[in-house]
């Protein structure tokens, strides 16, 4: 352990405990950890395996043997999976650059002291988080505005989050008011204050809040089972509950391929595909979330 | 935070002068405005239907009203919604007893831990879950536990019995709820953890002069420390006492059967969007979301009268 070289008698004014509890913590822990690691390192590792080794295990690999991409290349042919990914990547970033916009721009209205109409949209902003609406009114009210089986029904109902627009809120507020002022005085109108100056200053925050946008339309799963029926605009989710968790055979015909690797693998290789855009952004999300959900937390 | 809204210095401008003087700031607040009110306040008035029998080619105002006819299956106690009401309560009492205290009991072991490193090193790990879906979570599952799942190829191949987890609808309660805790336990510690950072560290050094061994310094001052955002996220889960997940439910619901799946939210879904019976399902969408309310505005208030803050102040 770090802490051998200086012995830190009393750290937060608690005594160090003993070696064996130290020593029965760190297994404790490590335990957890194996427990939330294991499974992703199980499935990256079947999808690349050779089909030989996933026979003779019966299912998951721990460690390949070799390594093939065979099931990557079947699943990138241009069938179900090929349409599926473009869906949700059309999806996500269309999706969280709406959502980003959208939030901003009423989080800065209300972020001004002087806005006329500030009070009352705040309430009905803060009001719309005591309750949900519920599913069958939310299912009719989208069919009433024509949305059922569009890929747009799987971004506008979910387009804005009050509690995001509330730690933006929050953010834009504690923003020096000497910048803005000053910006007035240069004859900069809200459009140039919001753009130039505050913008700018607050890059962090929009990270983070970009980034839950773009996870959620990720992973949006409820909006495409309720809105969509028409197969052709499946996300990556959708596909993912019929392929592998409803088991259904994948064949040349949906893969639009000739070449089959086991079922197993190209499971696992679809569950990868899903996985990965968000292990790849996930230390991004997690350098600022601490603070994103605190900011949250107590200002909301 | 209401305060600094509260304050305006050009009191003496007609309302007429200063929304035209906000024009631009009311056009920077219209689309957002309008899609709250869209997807979560016009939603609300759908909810009529619940007292109608709503015929979808005749559309909402041209079905005819029935009065509290669709609200017979909760007041006549219907069997299949007396099911999901009864797997709601069981799957809710077992997330309150379960899934609460977890977060707070780890982020307990990580804040006693000296290194730092290790600290962060774990935290990384354990936040991760939170991100996935529920489909990549059950799929992982799946992988793991089901019948040719990592465990029980493990057993199969040193020639033990196999264990039926998935599938198995007696383990359907404890599975839902173990998944839950795979998922948001680390994530759900960032709450505990800042809190046991504001805990000034010479309470820790008064109780340790004053000879408080370890457990009763956990019991004396952290556990204090850490009871306003105790109750404060228990509130909020008051509130969604009746919401039990309805993503990771379905997805499961095929294996199962609906005897032990059912819940409030999977039995709207089900009559309603699937059945056509949408009349029924509004009627228990809607007493279920009036419930849920109702509970947090009481929590609230048993808060407030043992002197915490509650949600929200009066």
């Amino acid at each position: 352990m770090s802490t051998k070289a200086v012995p830190p008698k009393i750290v937060q004014g608690v005594p160090m405990p003993g070696w064996p509890m130290r020593i029965f913590k760190g297994l404790v822990l490590l335990v957890f950890c194996a427990v939330v690691i294991v499974p992703f390192v199980g499935v990256i590792s079947t999808s690349v395996a050779p089909n030989k080794q996933i026979n003779e295990s019966g299912g998951l690999v721990l460690l390949p043997k070799s390594i093939s991409f065979a099931a990557y290349e079947s699943l990138f042919a241009g069938g179900v999976v090929t349409r599926a990914l473009f869906v949700s990547i059309f999806v996500t970033i269309v999706g969280t650059l709406l959502s980003l916009t959208v939030s901003c721009l009423l989080a800065y209205a209300l972020s001004r002291p002087s806005f006329v109409a500030g009070r009352p949209i705040l309430l009905v902003v803060l009001f719309s988080m005591l309750f949900s609406p519920g599913i069958i009114p939310l299912y009719l009210t989208v069919k009433g505005v024509g949305l059922l089986d569009s890929i747009w029904a799987l971004i506008v109902p979910t387009m804005i989050s009050a509690f995001n627009v509330v730690v933006l809120r929050a953010f834009f507020m504690n923003l020096p008011n000497e910048l803005t002022e000053s910006a007035r005085i240069d004859g900069a109108g809200e459009l140039k204050t919001f753009t130039n100056i505050v913008l700018p200053l607050s890059k962090a925050v929009l990270s983070v809040i970009g980034l839950f946008y773009a996870v959620a339309y990720w992973n949006a799963f409820f909006s495409a089972l309720l809105y969509l029926n028409d197969s052709k605009l499946w996300p990556l989710q959708l596909v993912l509950r019929t392929y592998v968790i409803n088991d259904t055979q994948l064949g040349s015909a949906e893969l639009g391929t000739e070449l089959l690797p086991p079922q197993a693998s190209i499971q696992m290789a679809i569950l990868v595909v899903s996985i990965v855009p968000i292990l790849i952004i996930y230390p991004f999300l997690q350098r600022h979330f601490a603070k994103g959900v605190l900011t949250g937390a107590v200002k909301g | 935070m209401l305060q600094r809204s509260k304050t305006r210095p050009q009191q003496q401008l007609s309302l007429g002068r200063r929304l035209l003087r906000d024009r631009v700031l009311l056009l920077f607040a219209l689309p957002g405005i309008a899609l709250i009110i869209a997807f979560h306040y016009v939603p609300l008035l759908g909810n009529v239907i619940a007292f109608k029998d709503y015929q979808p080619f005749l559309g909402i105002s041209a079905s005819d009203w029935s009065g509290w006819e669709n609200f017979s299956v909760i007041f006549n106690g219907d069997p299949a919604f007396l099911r999901a009401l009864k797997n709601t309560l069981i799957l809710t009492s077992l997330q309150s007893i379960f899934v609460f205290p977890a977060p707070i009991l780890l982020a307990l072991l990580l804040n006693s831990l000296f290194s730092e490193r290790i600290k962060r090193i774990a935290q990384s790990i354990l936040y991760l879950p939170h991100f996935m879906s529920w489909v990549i979570v059950v799929a992982l599952f799946q992988q793991m536990l089901g019948g040719s799942g990592l465990l029980n190829n493990y057993l199969r191949s040193h020639d033990l019995s196999t264990i039926d987890i998935i599938g198995n609808s007696e383990l359907f309660h404890v599975l839902l709820t173990s998944q839950i805790i795979w998922k948001d336990t680390g994530w759900a510690t960032i709450l505990f953890l800042a809190a046991l950072s504001q805990i000034d560290s010479q309470l820790y050094e008064a109780a340790s002069v004053d000879g408080a061994s370890r457990m009763k310094q956990l019991w004396h001052v952290t556990l204090p420390g850490l009871r306003g955002i105790i109750i404060l996220l228990f509130i909020l889960r008051l509130g969604d006492s009746l919401t039990v997940g309805f993503e990771q439910i379905i997805l499961q619901q095929q294996a199962v059967g609906r005897d032990v799946s059912e819940v409030l939210d999977t039995y709207v879904y089900n009559n309603g969007v699937l059945g056509g019976a949408w009349g029924v399902a509004a009627a228990v969408g809607l007493v279920k979301g009036i419930v849920g309310v109702i509970l947090v505005l009481t929590a609230n208030k048993v808060a407030h009268i043992f002197g915490e803050q509650g949600v929200y102040q009066r």
